[in-house]
């Protein structure tokens, strides 16, 4: 747990090349009859090749629209990247054309979504939906591309493979769905997965099994992943890295390690104290409502820390200014004027 | 699949008997017969008039009619037309061509309307396009079609005198200028109809469309990289049209129903003006047959309904 560390401290030309994904000062809003959601409000976190960061933060914080803005799938309108920049491999994306987008979006990056149950079209088999994203960037043909699928959903540990890919999603379990998708996600054998809670939707013991896919297809693939969850122990279990969000914003990001041993965020230690043994919280699902009180409107934040509500410690300071992202120790830094 | 279809057709026996059963009942207990000119008619002499009864059946008690009349339809005899005097078969062959062509080509002409434009529209909600035409179909939908029919009628045929406002179906000559002519008379009750179901299937197919657009396979198919053209049409149209497919289907009862209206309006000699008329002179016969094959073709286009739906979603099994 400390090569997270060590690999955040370097400068320079190598770190910059180690970056894949660098979102800086994001801002996405929503327009909506209310005035503008500041559903992301000056985000920034980046995701080193081949580590797993983790996004924990309770619902509603903006993950993922964060997750969707990187691949440019959210509406606009009513959305807006109102401010920010998103750096893929150095360079930034946001005022790329669609076009461009389209030959990002699962060649380099791949997303899997929350839903398995609604994330597959009804009326095509899924050999179909994953062969469709092969023929799109590696411009096999038909028959090959196929053949293609069935080896996904074998590396997936899809049992019958060769003659699964000519089912129809409904005739998948959710667990199984989600492997499919997986397995459609990383096809082309994109650079980057970003995994919006993969197993919220599922079985506890499905969970697992889904996570263990995620990491053995990691290992296989050498890529990096971005795993958005709610589960501090999923976190604990499969990240090098986490970034705490709070309300659309960074409130703390640390090696994991760090995190769990010296967390300096109040917000963080509540998610912390949430968990009753991290060792077996994977198997889990532990909601991080836990904390009291509840998450301020997007619509009209307040001015200064937006954890103040909630916050044990809050001070007249904490509702002057919000307090900015600052480094406490190597790699560890926090919004918390503490 | 066959068997499902062998199965359903066989369950829609009982329908029609039940559907046959009631109209007789109906027709025979209103007021009136064919013969109740002859009745008031000084010339001719009870006697007649009593045989001439007796001979078409006319004094039994309804079941044995109803009996008959089956029976008769059984054997392929639909019965001989009081008013036109001749057998009601060949009446319906002479008036159904006519009735199909102005439907089909207005349903035709419809889903080319409503197709395109709910798509397109649906696509990009509150835009300019998608609030013209959404104005547009809620003008058309709200016009009943004796409306625009004379609309039409005023504008084209009296006041421009481009088109001719009353249907012939014996036009003499042939070849080219023939044709001519038959899609002249045509335009305009094809149009009537087309115009009144493009708009309100458009408004349909937009909102199925909507639906379908804001699922989360299609972020999926965004996320793949595939471009916006081949998203809606190979992941949301092909979704959206299992519901259009089947309204469409289960639609044509009501259309055949419109028709009847438009058939009158601009004279056309359809199966709809055949039923009017019999239902004036109260000739039951043709009333029978009419209602009959309405009913089947109800109930065909149920099925098809069915069927379609059954193979456009590879959810639905028949069993
Ligand atoms: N299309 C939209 N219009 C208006 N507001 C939106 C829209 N999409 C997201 N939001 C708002 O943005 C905020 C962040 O949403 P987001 O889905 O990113 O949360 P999340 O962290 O992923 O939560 P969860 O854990 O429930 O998935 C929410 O308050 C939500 O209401
Ligand atoms: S800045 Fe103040 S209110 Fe905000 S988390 Fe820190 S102590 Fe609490
Ligand atoms: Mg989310």
């Amino acid at each position: 747990m400390t090569e997270g560390m060590t690999a955040e401290r370097d400068t320079g030309a190598a770190a910059t090349a180690r970056r894949l994904l660098e979102i800086a000062n994001l801002k996405v809003h929503f327009r909506t009859d209310d005035g503008w959601v500041r559903a992301v409000d000056g985000v920034s976190l980046g995701v080193d090749r081949g580590e797993t960061l983790g996004v924990v933060g309770e619902s509603g914080c903006g993950k993922t629209v964060t997750a969707m803005t990187v691949l440019k799938l959210i509406a606009m309108p009513p959305g807006k990247i109102v401010d920010g920049t998103i750096h893929w491999q150095g360079r930034d994306i946001v005022p790329l054309t669609p076009a461009e987008m389209r030959s990002i979006r699962s060649k380099e990056i791949g997303i899997v979504f929350q839903e398995p149950m609604t994330s597959l079209n009804p009326v095509y088999t899924v050999g179909e939906q994953i062969a469709e994203t092969l023929r799109l960037h590696e411009g096999l043909g038909k028959r090959a591309a196929m053949d293609r699928a069935a080896e996904m959903l074998k590396l997936v540990h899809i049992p019958n493979p060769s003659r699964r890919v000519n089912d129809y999603p409904h005739q998948f379990s959710g667990g199984m769905r989600q492997r499919v998708m997986i397995a459609m996600a990383l096809s082309c054998s994109p650079k980057l997965l970003i995994a919006d809670e993969p197993t919220t939707a599922l079985d506890v013991t499905i969970q697992a099994q889904i996570l263990e896919i995620m990491v053995e297809m990691k290992e296989r693939l050498g890529m990096a992943v971005m795993l958005i969850t709610h589960a501090m122990g999923v976190v604990a279990e499969t990240a090098q890295r986490v970034v705490v969000m709070y309300a659309g914003k960074v409130a703390e990001e640390a090696p994991v390690g760090e995190l769990f041993a010296n967390p300096r965020h109040p917000y963080t230690q509540g998610l912390i104290r949430s968990i009753p043994r991290i060792d077996t919280a994977a198997t889990h699902k532990v909601r991080l409502e836990a904390i009291p009180g509840s998450v301020p409107s997007l619509l009209d934040p307040p001015k200064g820390c937006r954890f103040a509500a909630r916050c044990r410690f809050v001070m007249p300071e904490c509702l002057d200014a919000q307090p900015p992202l600052r480094e406490v120790s190597p790699g560890h830094k926090v919004a918390c004027i503490l | 699949m066959t068997q499902y279809v062998l199965r359903r057709l066989l369950i829609a026996i009982p329908s029609l008997l039940g559907i046959s059963v009631i109209l007789f009942t109906v027709l025979a207990l209103a007021p009136g017969d064919p013969f109740e000119e002859l009745a008031t008619n000084p010339a001719v002499p009870p006697d007649v008039r009593a045989a001439l009864r007796a001979s078409l059946g006319l004094d039994d008690p309804v079941h044995v009619r109803y009996f008959n009349w089956l029976f008769a339809m059984l054997r392929g005899d639909w019965g001989y037309s009081f008013v036109s005097r001749i057998d009601v078969d060949d009446l319906i062959l002479q008036r159904l061509p006519t009735t199909l062509i102005v439907i089909g080509s207005s349903q035709i002409l419809a889903l080319m309307i409503a197709l395109p434009v709910g798509v397109y529209a649906a696509t990009r909600p509150y835009s300019i396009f998608d609030q013209i035409a959404n104005t547009l179909a809620f003008i058309g939908f709200s016009l009943p079609t004796f409306f625009t029919g004379i609309l039409f009628i005023l504008f084209f045929s009296i006041y421009l005198d481009w088109l001719p406002f009353v249907y012939r179906s014996d036009i003499p000559g042939s070849g080219l200028p023939w044709f001519w002519e038959h899609v002249k008379q045509s335009i305009m009750p094809i149009a009537v109809l087309g115009l009144f179901q493009g708009a309100a299937w458009t408004r349909f197919v937009r909102s199925a469309v909507l639906d379908v657009i804001r699922l989360d396979y299609v972020t999926t198919a965004r996320a793949k990289g595939l471009a916006e053209r081949v998203i809606t049409i190979k992941h949301v149209m092909r979704n959206a049209l299992i519901p259009v497919v089947t309204l469409v289907a289960l639609s044509m009862p009501a259309v055949f129903g419109g028709a009847i209206v438009t058939e009158q309006i601009f004279r056309v000699p359809g199966i709809g003006s055949l039923l009017i008329t019999a239902i004036l002179a109260n000739d039951t016969p043709v009333i029978m047959a009419v209602t009959f094959v309405v009913s089947i073709l109800v109930i065909l286009f149920n099925l098809l309904a069915d069927v379609l739906y059954g193979w456009l979603d590879p959810r639905i099994s028949y069993r």
